[in-house]
């Protein structure tokens, strides 16, 4: 079996004494979406922000290609090929399309001191790179993102991620927001990544979403793997009882029982 | 030299060659689009608004060469102040420091070269360093800590307004200070073109140029706008978000102190108490001028902008015969109507183009707010 391109070995986070992560462990390889499922608060997002570098662990090890890295900074985990997009984050609404795509790797003409901001390859590059994820409405470069829908501004971080050479792609809960069609385009991108060979991790609660797309799948609960397994292992009303820890709903169906019986009493 | 041209616009727009159909259908509606779409459009029409207003009114004296004078000094100094202000606005921190600076830099000029005798130049290299020192802290503070600039820069402000005034009664037992500036450092900074222009006309129009510059031509620009845009995301795409908004900060103590400097310099001595009117009076140009107070959006041309609008309402009410009283009620009114004007022209920029596609509607009021999913 190849070395995963990404992997945790009981890696834990605590703030401040209270546990957010305990003894999670985790591969990706290439070509495969891992899709991390988990209610609110159950730490996907403080998982990927160990992975991108925003966060230290507090215990446990982070490999990359089979060897042990110490983030200490998101740049740390760029360079290595390792892109997130953050929940809510990423695109920068009142900027341009081609202006954001760039933030903090601008094209410049020009030397030294008086290199200027190269505008036209800039939005030569932003916009075909997001026209060939299939959003044809961005035609222009001058745009301003906040005009954008919300799956287009996620095919543009998306796009900016991968025209960067993104080898690991995280994505935290990059379908939460969307309407159904809108979720339908970013799924596909996510196939469009996967097909291109890139290791996805793909953060979400909705089990649909994860069941679409994923290879493998890791349930989160109270910062604590519960479960893990690969493609049709499992069916969606197993992985909704687990990831709501299984009381939740069996909870919910004696009260809906219950609730029929009445009405069927007073009937 | 062709960058030098482009200055002063925001936007530049890239040539639609790329695209397959290029914008040219519907000519007058795109060109207003894109106009609209622009952050100092509020201004502009306040600008002409306002200089017609008085144009009307004050006749023939607001529009005599005195009267342009009038305007255009007190708007040069305001700018000096403004347009680092503004950046550092863009970037989503605000300076309220800015009135101490000025008197502290004032004093120290008086007093190093005035009271101590020391070269004139050698005076204002310490005025300038003074500016740079309280910015210095109030960056350090503000990115170290996570408490406002807000409160860090109201504190600074009257923290130096106090040691200002004790220091100069302790060194000079004076809160006034008198000094003589040599010629050729009084020719530069402190002395009128033409027996009515001030050559801080000449320095701001520099700075404007050299700010404008970095912020809409060079890629450091670029960091800036992501700062105030998103810091969480700026950070995240590896720009030096603390480094970048401690040397905004300089560079605003920088601005004043400078102001500092020149007003020393034309009036040969300094009082502790000069300056004050420019913290609010920078904040109203810069707001008027379309930055965003949250930060992420503006442009240097709309301070200027937003600058030559106040300069013009608080020296141009002289010219009507009114009471100057009503100065300030204009302002305040100016104020609202330019940021309810902003607020307009921005939601017409953010929704260009949601207008031809169906609903979403709520998406589109989401997103003018930027983030509050
Ligand atoms: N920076 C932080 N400081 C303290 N607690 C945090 C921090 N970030 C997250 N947490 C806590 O960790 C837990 C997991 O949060 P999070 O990873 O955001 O969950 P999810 O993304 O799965 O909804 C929550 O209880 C949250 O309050
Ligand atoms: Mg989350």
């Amino acid at each position: 079996m190849a070395t995963p391109l990404l992997e945790l070995s009981n890696v834990s986070k605590s703030f401040a004494g209270s546990d957010a992560l305990k003894d999670i462990s985790l591969e990706v390889e290439p070509g495969q979406v891992l899709c991390l499922l988990g209610d609110n608060g159950a730490g996907k997002s403080t998982l990927i922000k160990i992975l991108s570098g925003v966060h230290r662990p507090t215990g446990g090890e982070v490999r990359v290609s089979g060897t042990p890295v110490n983030f200490g900074s998101p740049k740390d985990a760029s360079v290595l090929g390792i892109a997130t997009v953050h929940q809510f984050g990423g695109s920068f609404p009142l900027m341009t399309v081609e202006r954001s795509f760039f933030v903090g790797r601008e094209p410049t003409k020009g030397w030294g001191v008086f290199r200027i901001f190269d505008k036209k390859t800039a939005a030569a590059i932003s916009v075909s790179a997001v026209q060939r994820l299939g959003i044809t409405r961005i035609t222009r470069g001058d745009q301003i993102v906040g005009s954008l829908s919300g799956g287009e501004r996620q095919a543009l971080v998306i796009a900016r991620a991968v025209h960067f050479g993104a080898k690991v792609l995280i994505l935290d809960e990059p379908t939460a927001a969307l309407g159904v069609k809108e979720a339908t385009h970013v799924l596909r991108i996510i196939m469009q990544a996967r097909a291109a060979g890139v290791a996805v991790v793909f953060v979400t609660h909705n089990v649909l979403h994860a069941m679409t797309v994923g290879d493998r799948f890791a349930v989160l609960i109270h910062g604590r793997k519960v479960d893990d397994f690969r493609k049709g292992e499992r069916s969606r009303a197993e992985i909704t009882d687990l990831m709501a820890g299984g009381e939740a709903m069996a909870e919910l169906e004696s009260e809906l029982a219950q609730y029929e019986l009445d009405a069927g009493e007073s009937r | 030299m062709q960058t030098r041209l482009n200055v002063a616009s925001t936007g530049v727009r890239t040539s639609p060659k790329l695209v397959a159909q290029p914008a040219t259908v519907h000519e007058p509606r795109q060109t207003f689009r894109r106009l609209s779409r622009r952050s100092e459009m509020g201004a502009l029409v306040g600008a002409v608004v306002v200089f017609v207003f008085f144009a009307v009114l004050g006749g023939s004296k607001f529009l005599s060469v005195g009267g342009f004078a009038g305007w255009t000094n007190v708007a040069a100094e305001l700018g000096v102040v403004a347009v680092p202000v503004g950046l550092l606005m863009i970037a989503g921190e605000l300076d309220l420091s800015v009135g101490s600076v000025i008197a502290a830099s004032s004093m120290t000029l008086a007093i190093a070269s005035g009271y101590w005798q020391l070269p004139y130049p050698v005076g204002i290299l310490l005025a300038l360093a003074v500016g740079a020192i309280v910015g210095l802290i109030n960056g350090i503070i503000t990115t170290r800590t996570n408490v406002p600039s807000f409160v860090v820069t109201l504190g600074t402000q009257f923290g130096m307004a106090g040691l200002t005034l004790g220091l100069s009664r302790a060194l000079t037992g004076s809160t006034n200070v008198s000094v003589t500036p040599d010629p050729v450092s009084k020719s530069i900074v402190g002395t009128l073109i033409a027996g009515q222009f001030e050559t801080s006309i000449l320095w701001c129009i520099g700075l404007a140029l050299l700010v404008g510059w970095v912020l809409h031509v060079s890629p450091w620009g670029n960091w800036i706008f992501a700062i105030g845009g998103d810091k969480e995301s700026a950070r995240a795409a590896d720009i030096p978000v603390a480094r970048t908004k401690v040397v905004l900060f300089v560079c605003s103590g920088l601005g004043a102190a400078l102001v500092g400097v020149i007003q020393t310099s034309l009036y040969n001595g300094a009082q502790t108490a000069i300056g004050q009117s420019f913290v609010f009076n920078s904040i109203i140009a810069v707001v008027i001028g379309g930055v965003l107070l949250t930060g992420g959006y503006g442009s240097v041309i709309g301070v200027i902008l937003g600058t030559i609008t106040f300069a013009v309402v608080t020296q141009g009410i002289y010219y009507t015969g009114w009471s100057s009283d009503w100065g300030s009620l204009i302002l305040g009114i100016l104020l609202l109507v330019a940021v309810l004007l902003n607020n307009t022209f921005r939601r017409l920029a953010l929704a260009t183009k949601r207008q031809r596609s169906v609903g979403s509607r709520k998406d589109r009021n989401g997103n003018a707010t930027t983030r509050t999913e």
